[in-house]
């Protein structure tokens, strides 16, 4: 049956030749970009296996800074989310962003405290 | 681009009924907020398995010490071989994207060979996947029939990072958890395109005049790569 009711949006849906030329072009650099950035991240991995210290929390913080990056390509590139409504982008990405740093803040502190009382206790 | 999306117009219109107020069609909308509720469980996961780690940072193993092997070779290539997997992944991600591509352009032909490489990237994942676990499993012996010393929820064979101290028991627990949630999602994504992709052959997306569905399921399947991305970081390399 044939519904009236509902207004199908099929929006960005279709674009010609041209504009699919330039969004392959986009393509190939994001999937560059996040080839070299996991090829370095392995690199990394390897050269600072029995770093400690200062030294690997720096290196652990480059990990994350490079993984947010790629997220924030695949997210906003692949999955054409920068090319949304602004509206859309925040209604998806601020509750997420918002509970996951609570839920970080409350397990991390609770886990370094744990992690004292382990060292306390001998367990 | 120049779509409904990006057009200028006026909040009272927007936001006055009759229309997407976010300009995206009903199924888009809800496979966001399903991708949402889905990182939310990955993302409990992950922050719990950070958590662990750092109640247990003196006995957590440290996976370049582990995951060194290779098929088809002995030599010591740390990370090379998940470096592999992630690889696969994203080539069959970005198969994926140009396969939604050429559904803009109503290029059939080119959605079907995309969307095809895109099923094998993601067959070829779930293989290499079984192979790791099986490497896995079998410990730091690489035996997998001696089954007192193989890796399960219930023991961890591998040791702390000094070599010398038993690792955490939850290191194998999160191992099979984290990897094993994402490779079920790998695996349904593979079915659902598959699924996709045989309606594209039938036609259908041509009689219906685009081709949204494909970006639909092409949402998912760049979240499926997205999620790896981060256990990549979390379990792998930190």
């Amino acid at each position: 049956m044939e519904r009236d009711d509902i207004i199908e949006y099929s929006l960005d849906s279709h674009h010609d030749e041209e504009t699919g030329k330039k969004i392959r072009k986009k393509i190939v650099f994001v999937t560059v970009l996040l080839t070299v950035i996991t090829a370095f991240e392995v690199g990394l991995g390897i050269i600072a296996a029995d770093f400690a210290g200062f030294q690997w929390e720096m290196v652990k913080w480059t990990f994350i800074v490079l993984t947010l990056i790629k997220a924030a390509y695949i997210v906003l590139s692949f999955m054409h989310l920068g090319d949304e409504r602004k509206s859309l982008r925040y209604v998806i990405l601020a509750p997420y962003a918002l509970f996951l740093i609570y839920l970080m803040f409350i397990l991390f502190s609770e886990a370094s405290v744990l992690f004292g009382i382990r060292q306390l206790l001998g367990l | 681009m120049a779509g409904e999306a990006t057009k200028a117009i006026d909040t009272s219109t927007l936001w006055g009924g009759g229309r997407s107020p976010f300009s995206v069609s009903y199924g888009k909308m809800m496979m966001w907020f399903f991708l949402i509720s889905d990182a939310l469980t990955f993302g409990g996961l992950l922050v719990s398995l950070g958590f662990m780690k750092m109640k247990f940072a003196d006995t957590w193993p440290k996976s370049e010490q582990i995951f060194y092997h290779f098929p088809g070779t002995h030599a010591h290539l740390p990370l090379a071989y998940v470096a592999l997997m992630t690889f696969i992944l994203i080539v069959s991600s970005v198969t994926m994207v140009l396969a939604v591509e050429a559904g803009h352009r109503m290029d059939r032909k080119n959605v079907i060979l995309w969307l095809g490489l895109t099923v094998v990237g993601g067959i070829f994942f779930l293989g290499s996947q079984a192979w790791e676990w099986a490497s896995y499993i079998a410990g730091p012996d690489g035996d997998l029939s001696t089954w007192a010393d193989n890796a399960s929820l219930a023991q961890n064979p591998y040791f702390a990072a000094d070599g010398v101290t038993a690792g955490a028991v939850h290191y194998t627990q999160f191992f099979f958890f984290v990897t094993g949630f994402h490779g079920t999602h790998v695996f349904s994504g593979v079915v659902i395109n598959f699924i996709i992709l045989l309606n594209v052959i039938k036609g259908t997306y041509e009689k219906r005049g685009h081709y949204e569905m494909v970006e639909k399921v092409g949402l998912y399947w760049h979240f499926v790569d997205l999620v790896w991305v981060f256990v990549f970081t979390f379990y792998y390399l930190i």
